[in-house]
């Protein structure tokens, strides 16, 4: 066990698992005192689990964390904040309806004669922000303020209460580049003042701006500890990714659908969530989206399915102009959608297997002609045995049901619905092995029967198995495409991790 | 301005604005009288809805209150008239059961996860059944104490007077707006309205802010209960009926958000004047139905929340371009 004075924190072989799954697997880490430290992963790499246990909202079930040498086991965030480690989101977690000052200081105001003294709260709020470079009039609602104003805000009461480590969780990720810088000084300030702090992020400028040393998790294991100045970026996509570029799987495709594309996209976009992007699909043809997360890849799949309408740019199917301004446009064009976020964009848990298969069909149909009961149990035992769904019958709610078969309920849904264009957003994320393969071949046989896919996927190596084509997204942007032989896990991660012309920060 | 004052100078401007029209039209509702009578008349009402206007606050709702007073006057009534227990007792005893009463729907709230607006129904059920269970007569009155606490009053210049009731429901006023703005429990209240689960993550201690807060509600709807039973020197069963609703609504015209919040105590005080200044209007006018009260308040209510509507989109627009 590394345990030199200058950790402020040390998580040693910590573990945490969940029903069906292992999140943490023996981790380490070690913070320094006056050091920035990345986080890093990708969904579901444990990241988030290993904040969760430092600061209490998880209790680990293996493992120890010492702060500052001493065994500590917070029981609770607040509790993780009276001993010293304090946690800043991204979702500020103060009272927009409270003014700067009550925020500030909420639970300890300065009393007189029992009653709250307004005036000397309002004067420690000033002061306190003032080592911020913030000059704000404290008594006004925070709401009235800017989400990185009220980033910073958070930060002062944070350090203010704690201390000893700043945990930034995805501070950045609504802020403007203009706000970023801002935030950063005060966080490199904060640095000099002996704090350590860890940043959490997925702009990997952003790590390389401010991060004196990197961490990366994957799959809930430690992948490495390395200096920021060390580490060239494309390695550091690998070992997000977790691909040896040496391994390569060379997937051959045959039948790379040819001719005309069936779905073309100009210039389609909207303002804010992704670049304006060309995109045409063919029939019997899976378009693999490749990026890091929060480079555009759900917003692509959004503003194609309609979720969020485009401003920008055409669409039409063999030729002819439609408009996809909503969910319910595109599923009249025949386009299916499986978010990425089954729990809450696609299964509504407390129906069962068979009401959730038939529900985007139902949907379609309208209300006022209701799918008879027989109907429905025909579709029912069709899908859970054509994508041998695991349940013990149809009418068990589907909440019941492992990640894996969740999941092939809700394409089962959409397949019902007959779309002959079907995205998938991280249809594997969450599911065990075995499952997994079998989505992967469901893909290939969906497409090999002339279906045209959109698969957005972080796993690499499997977008290379099924894809005949990969666009590469990088900050919400298009910026690669590759087909044919150039579909290699080492192309893509070149065109992720390639440097960044359009936003040099 | 500051964007939290908007709605309470809406009602100000309001309640200035038609108590000139008033005026205008009958001068003499302007005398010290009217005033008078305006606070004594309202003085159950004003004081039910303070404690109305923390629960709100709080992001709740307390349908109680009515069957609470309506409980606390039969139960006045009962006692003074089977025991030879001092009135003055008698209301300690009172308002003691009330609180547990308040502080229990608290506990039930928070501990339960309940709705506010569920356990506040049986509670209101639960009370109302309880006074059927005492009496289900009109009892008067007829203690010596009372008429003594009803013989003081402060004599305004023109022969208006504050009688005590009056008074207690400003004192109770005075009270509330000190303890919203200036204890850690009133900035407690507006966290737990801005969000409960956040409000948590930051220390604020949720289980006890819930409890005290219903507690109070309970504790100023006994108090409302003895000034109902001061001014009708009665206890019924079925008096106070819907009261709740007319405190709900003074908070709400008093620019109390319904979610929760943000509002001032203050405010449902000018809640209560806009409200007695309507029924005052139409007993001078004397030709129209008294549910004319009814209606005007109801479109002074749905005006209110149109305008609160508009300031939340407002404040969102602005927080988009800042």
């Amino acid at each position: 066990m590394q345990a030199s004075s200058d950790n402020i924190l040390s998580a040693v072989r910590i573990d945490k698992g969940f029903p069906g799954t292992k999140a943490l697997d023996k981790v380490d880490f070690h913070l320094q005192r006056g050091e920035i430290h990345a986080l890093l992963g990708e969904n579901g790499a444990g990241k988030s689990t290993l904040i969760k246990c430092l600061t209490g909202a998880y209790r680990r079930d293996g493992g120890s964390i010492l702060l500052d040498g001493v065994d500590v086991d917070p029981r609770d965030t607040f509790d993780a904040q009276r001993l010293g480690i304090g946690t800043v989101y991204q979702e500020v977690n103060l009272l927009p309806n409270l003014s700067v000052a009550e925020n500030l200081f909420l639970g300890r105001q300065p009393r007189r004669f029992g009653m709250v003294d307004i005036r000397a709260m309002n004067r420690k709020a000033r002061e306190l922000l003032s080592e911020y470079e913030l000059e704000l009039d404290v008594t006004r609602a925070l709401a009235s303020y800017s989400v990185a104003i009220q980033q910073v805000v958070a930060i002062a009461r944070a350090v203010d209460l704690s201390g000893k480590v700043l945990i930034l969780d995805e501070p950045t990720a609504s802020l403007d580049a203009h706000e970023v810088a801002m935030l950063f000084r005060i966080v490199r300030r904060l640095k000099a003042r002996g704090l350590g702090i860890i940043f959490i992020t997925h702009f990997l400028e952003q790590v390389y701006e401010i991060s004196d040393r990197i961490t990366v998790l994957r799959n809930g294991r430690l992948v490495g500890t390395r200096d920021t100045a060390d580490l060239d970026r494309r390695d550091l996509v690998a070992m997000m990714i977790g691909r040896e570029l040496a391994a390569e799987i060379h997937a051959v495709h045959a039948t790379a659908a040819e001719g005309e594309p069936r779905y073309r996209f100009r210039n389609y976009g909207r303002r804010g969530r992704i670049d304006p992007f060309d995109l045409d699909v063919r029939a019997g043809e899976v378009v693999g989206i490749a990026g890091l997360l929060g480079s555009g890849r759900t917003e692509t799949a959004e503003v194609l399915f309609g979720a969020h309408r485009a401003d920008s740019g055409t669409a039409e199917i063999d030729g002819r102009r439609v408009e996809l301004s909503s969910p319910r446009a595109a599923i009249r064009q025949k386009f299916g959608f499986c978010p990425e976020d089954r729990k809450t964009d696609g299964i509504v848990g407390d129906l069962s297997v068979r009401e959730n298969i038939v529900l985007a069909l139902q949907a379609r149909r309208g209300w006022t002609r209701p799918i008879s009961r027989a109907e429905q149990n025909r579709l029912a035992d069709l899908y859970i045995r054509a994508l041998d769904i695991r349940t013990a019958d149809r009418e068990k709610p589907i909440k019941l049901l492992s990640g894996g078969n969740q999941q092939k309920a809700i394409l089962a849904r959409w397949l019902a619905t007959e779309p002959e264009l079907l995205i998938l957003d991280e249809p594997t994320r969450g599911i065990d092995v075995g499952a997994h393969a079998e989505i992967v071949r469901l893909i290939e046989s969906l497409r090999e029967k002339g279906m045209s896919l959109i698969v957005i996927s972080s796993e690499i190596e499997e977008l290379v198995a099924y894809s005949t084509r990969v666009i590469v997204l990088r900050d919400r942007a298009h910026v690669a495409e590759l087909g044919g032989e150039r579909i290699t896990a080492h192309q893509i991660v070149e065109a992720i991790a390639a440097a960044n012309e359009r936003r040099a920060s | 301005m500051k964007q939290k004052y908007l709605p309470l100078t809406a009602t100000i401007l309001i309640f200035v604005l038609s108590y000139a029209l008033c005026a205008a039209q009958y001068p003499n509702i302007l005398s010290t009288r009217v005033i008078g009578n305006l606070l004594t008349d309202n003085a159950f009402l004003g004081i039910a809805a303070v404690g109305m206007t923390f629960v709100i606050l709080s992001g709740g709702i307390d349908l109680s209150v009515g069957s609470v007073i309506a409980f606390t006057g039969v139960f006045l009534a009962v006692v003074l008239e089977h025991t030879s227990m001092h009135p003055l007792a008698a209301f300690a005893l009172v308002l003691a059961i009330t609180t547990l009463f308040g502080a229990l729907m608290g506990v039930i709230i928070h501990y339960l996860e309940m709705p506010a607006f569920i356990v506040t129904l049986a509670g209101m059920f639960l009370a109302r059944g309880m006074a059927f269970v005492l009496s289900i007569d009109s009892i008067p009155i007829k203690h010596p104490f009372y008429a003594t606490l009803k013989g003081f009053y402060y004599k305004l210049p023109g022969g208006g007077r504050i009688t005590l009731i009056g008074g207690l429901m400003l004192l109770v006023f005075a009270i509330g707006i000190l303890i919203a703005h200036r204890t850690r429990f009133g900035t407690n209240v507006y966290a737990l309205g801005g969000g409960s689960a956040t409000a948590k993550l930051m220390g604020v201690p949720v289980a006890s802010t819930t409890v005290k807060i219903y507690a109070l509600s309970g504790l100023l709807a006994g108090l409302s209960g003895i000034v109902f039973s001061l001014y009708t020197s009665a206890g019924y069963s079925l008096a106070a009926v819907g009261v709740e609703l007319d405190a709900i609504t003074a908070v709400v015209i008093g620019g109390t958000l319904l979610t929760g919040g943000s509002g001032f105590v203050a405010g449902t005080l000018v809640g209560i004047f806009i409200q007695g200044l309507i029924q005052t209007y139409i007993t001078f006018d004397g030709s129209l139905s008294s549910w004319w009260t009814k209606i005007l308040i109801g479109v002074l209510l749905f005006a209110f929340i149109l305008l609160q509507k508009g300031i939340i989109h407002l404040s969102r627009d602005a927080r988009q371009r800042a």
